[in-house]
């Protein structure tokens, strides 16, 4: 399974399902993260996490960890 | 109020809610907290109309229950039942403001659209069917723009005249299988609730959503019901109930926006996106970042431009000290209450007490508000939220948000603005812990305690001051990493998914505004601690028992027929000093009461009255720890000798003396032990003062100090049981404490736990 964290920098991505639960994946929906949207992978914070992406036009940063939530094709 | 209009803003952070409600209301404002909670309540009356009071929710993405702004702002709407919302909506970023505005329409409330920032979106060469969206949503929108001023008025006008006629919105609806769920829900939970309300429960229920289940109190029977039919429809959608609304939500918006919206699609950079690629790139966003910091820092609380510095915040905050303290509130007052003939205790206490008090609040005011304007302007400007991105990675680790990086550096200065910039900290539980961990920061007023230990017991090894830093740092580390542990703390999950807005001019109303606020709120708030404990602590170290006598020390010690000269003879026994060096604080509440106290310090090797004395003082300010160390050890500058220096250099030989005397010899442990102690304890009341004032509970502050006095006392013992191990002349029974407690330390560093899914909160 390809996830989010997995993602170079600068790819396209399309986002195909939200795994995990609560409060955490609520919030990734809320923001815009949901099926089917494409998510551009901008940058990594200097220290490598968390990662910046654009989202639904605005931009959007998230720990990898939570990335990880996101798989992607 | 009867007859009022209560209409209520509601919109996404970041989105001109703030400006729009300050242009709005003007200077018709309260602000307040929401009942049982740190988050800030705004309240004004419209300047277009008078009897229309506007409500400020928080900036929130959602009414989801996982956050406290959320949580917060669906309470007030469902409970408070504003006559009309107006949702302002961030015309630059559409969909995801939207995407409240499909849950806000569901509330049965009157909905009006204030379409902000819409010259951006033309100036960008973008279209937006205004027209067409509005008969799509089926509500009012009016173009705004809240920074110039534009359409403001008509969007106020609009948003009372939906109140007026009290017109619901037509809502969208969900696919096939919810839809049909939700018809379920309804006739089985929510028939007998108000028509309008109905949908919004139904669809909180089919979510299954705990604290819209907790509130209507569903039984079991009618629960195991309805979890049938979003079972059903889960199966059927392939996907839980929560992601199948959220999901629809925002396919709605896209079908929606389809036509509306028209992107020229250029691809172009913004000139935000410009900013952004230098600001947190790679290699530059740390340099930068530092430039930052050390000018924040060198303005606010850095060296004053009278000693050749640039920081206007201690230039501003030692010409008030001086000048308005000093000069006119305690010199000036007790002239005057002296020239009327004031009895000498009410001098004492109006000048001394009660003024000097106020003085030292008023004080810190100038310099505070120097560093909340900068705070506010990083805020509106966007570069705030980039902070808390590239400090995340290291700062997480330890509960706390990478803009604690900022109260943290502050706090190096005074604590107390330190504990006030913890305000940018959205999330509770991070600001919760940054507030009590800011003050372990050696800050200014610390370093003579410092120097003092440093010059008198350790040759004035710069390594003392170092090793103090280290602390400090350390401790935050530790508690970081056992209070996150804590049921206190893993309470509340702290997702960090978080928006890093476009960055703009900053709005300087908004920016000054906001200084004068939290600037405002320190002096009501933490003033009232201030005072009333510099009273307290005056009257402990003014009156006192001298030779039967109950009264103010220094005029009994006038009455030769009080002091005999065997009184003095046996106060000079009691503390163990020269008879010629008794002092009329040595009969003080404060003297008296030291000396049973110092049985708490007992078991960290400093167990005497004077450093009790000292420490307990240094509650007021941590510089008076030093001052007292100079009056119990008898230095008198007005003897022709010269005024003590701040590190206290007259007395380190017999500080370094007494030390010694007491701990049989192993002075340069006890003072260790009491440095630590002195760095990590309760700060000055003035700080607990701005700890009351963030944490906005009695009980957190409580907490708070408790355990800065717990972990410092802790911390101490360890210092000073171990290291005898290695000076000599151990204790069996504290080296095994000792180890004891740094075995509980390392139990509660180390112990699994599992980040929190619920929020607590109502």
């Amino acid at each position: 399974m390809k996830t989010l964290r997995d993602v170079r920098v600068g790819d396209t991505v399309k986002v195909v399902r939200l795994h995990g639960e609560g409060a955490v994946k609520r919030r990734i929906m809320d923001m815009g993260i949901t099926k089917g949207v494409e998510v551009f992978v901008r940058k990594l914070a200097p220290l490598g996490d968390p990662v910046e992406i654009n989202v639904r036009g605005y931009e959007l940063s998230l720990r990898k960890a939570d990335a990880e939530m996101i798989e992607v094709e | 109020m009867e007859g009022q209009i209560r209409i209520a803003l509601a919109g996404n952070p970041n989105s001109g809610k703030t400006t729009l409600f300050n242009k709005l209301t003007g200077a018709n404002q309260f602000v307040g907290n929401w009942p049982g909670v740190t988050v800030e309540k705004k309240e004004g009356k419209l300047i277009v109309d008078k009897d229309v009071v506007l409500t400020d929710l928080p900036g929130i993405y959602s009414l989801s229950p996982y956050t406290l702004e959320e949580v917060v702002a669906r309470n007030y709407l469902i409970e408070e039942n504003p006559d009309a919302i107006l949702n302002i909506v961030d015309a630059t970023n559409l969909e995801r403001n939207l995407y409240l505005t499909t849950q806000l329409v569901e509330l049965g409330i009157p909905v009006v659209i204030a379409l902000n920032m819409m010259d951006l979106v033309k100036k960008a060469g973008d279209h937006i069917n205004v027209k067409e969206l509005s008969k799509q949503l089926g509500c009012k929108i009016v173009e705004i723009s809240a920074l110039k001023g534009d359409g403001v008025k008509e969007a106020a006008q609009a948003a009372i005249e939906a109140a007026q006629s009290g017109k619901t919105i037509p809502q969208h609806s969900f696919s096939g299988p919810v839809e049909h769920a939700l018809a379920h829900i309804e006739e089985v939970t929510v028939h007998d609730l108000p028509e309008e309300r109905q949908r919004w429960y139904a669809i909180k229920l089919f979510e299954r959503d705990e604290k819209v289940m907790e509130g209507l109190k569903l039984s079991a029977e009618t629960k195991a019901h309805i979890e049938k039919d979003i079972a059903a429809a889960e199966k059927e959608m392939d996907d839980d109930a929560e992601s199948i609304i959220t999901n629809e939500r925002y396919v709605y918006i896209g079908q929606m926006l389809k036509g509306i919206y028209k992107k020229k699609g250029t691809g172009k950079l913004s000139i935000s996106d410009k900013i952004d690629k230098i600001v947190t790139n790679r290699w530059l966003a740390l340099p930068i970042f530092a430039i930052v910091m050390f000018l924040v820092y060198a303005l606010s609380m850095g060296k004053s431009i009278a000693d050749g510095g640039i920081s206007i915040g201690t230039w501003l905050t030692d010409l008030t000290n001086d000048v308005l303290g000093e000069a006119w509130l305690t010199e000036g007052s007790r002239a005057i209450l002296e020239g009327w003939g004031a009895a000498p205790w009410l001098v004492g206490l109006i000048s001394d007490g009660i003024l000097a008090g106020v003085g030292a609040v008023l004080g810190f005011v100038p310099q505070m508000l120097v560093l909340f304007l900068m705070l506010c302007l990083l805020e509106d400007c966007g570069y705030m939220a980039r902070i808390a991105f590239i400090m995340d990675r290291i700062f997480r680790r330890f509960g706390l948000s990478g803009k604690s990086f900022i109260p943290m550096l502050v706090g190096t200065g005074c604590g107390i603005p330190g504990v006030m910039a913890s305000r940018t900290i959205e999330n509770e539980r991070d600001r919760r812990m940054t507030i009590m961990t800011t003050t372990f920061m050696p800050c200014g007023a610390k370093m003579p305690i410092i120097g003092l230990i440093a010059g008198a017991l350790f040759g004035g090894s710069t390594w003392i001051a170092v090793s103090a830093y280290f602390i400090g740092v350390a401790a935050i580390v530790l508690s970081g990493i056992m209070l996150k542990k804590t049921k206190m703390f893993a309470g509340d999950p702290a997702p960090f998914v978080m928006e890093l807005p476009s960055y703009h001019l900053p709005a300087w109303g908004n920016v000054l505004r906001g200084t004068w606020e939290r600037g405002w709120s320190f002096i009501k708030r933490a003033g009232t601690v201030i005072v009333i404990s510099s009273i307290v602590i005056w009257f402990l170290t003014s009156f006192g028992v001298v030779n039967g006598h109950f009264g103010m020390v220094e005029n009994l010690y006038e009455d030769d027929a009080i002091v005999t000269d065997e009184y003095v003879a046996t106060v000079a026994d009691r503390m163990d000093i020269p008879e010629d060096e008794v002092e009329p604080m040595d009969d003080s509440i404060l003297a008296r009461v030291a000396q049973p106290v110092s049985v708490v310090f007992k078991p960290l090797g400093f167990g005497d009255w004077k450093p009790t004395a000292a420490t307990v003082t240094g509650l007021v300010a941590k510089e008076e720890v030093v001052a007292n160390f100079g009056i119990m050890y008898a230095y008198d500058d007005q003897e022709g000798e010269e005024e003590l220096e701040e590190n206290g250099d007259q007395i380190w030989d017999r500080v370094a003396e007494d030390f010694n005397a007491f701990s049989n010899g192993h002075g340069r442990l006890a003072a260790f032990a009491f440095m630590i102690f002195n760095l990590l304890c309760a700060p000055c009341f003035a700080a607990i003062g701005a700890i009351k004032r963030e944490m906005n509970s009695r009980k957190w502050t409580w907490f708070a100090i408790a355990y800065q006095c717990v972990f410092a006392w802790i911390a101490a013992f360890i210092v000073w049981q171990i290291g005898r191990v290695f000076a000599g002349g151990l204790s069996v029974v504290g080296l095994i404490l000792a180890l004891l407690l740094l075995g509980f330390v390392c139990w509660m560093l180390f112990r699994p736990y599992k980040e929190s899914q619920k929020l607590t909160v109502k």
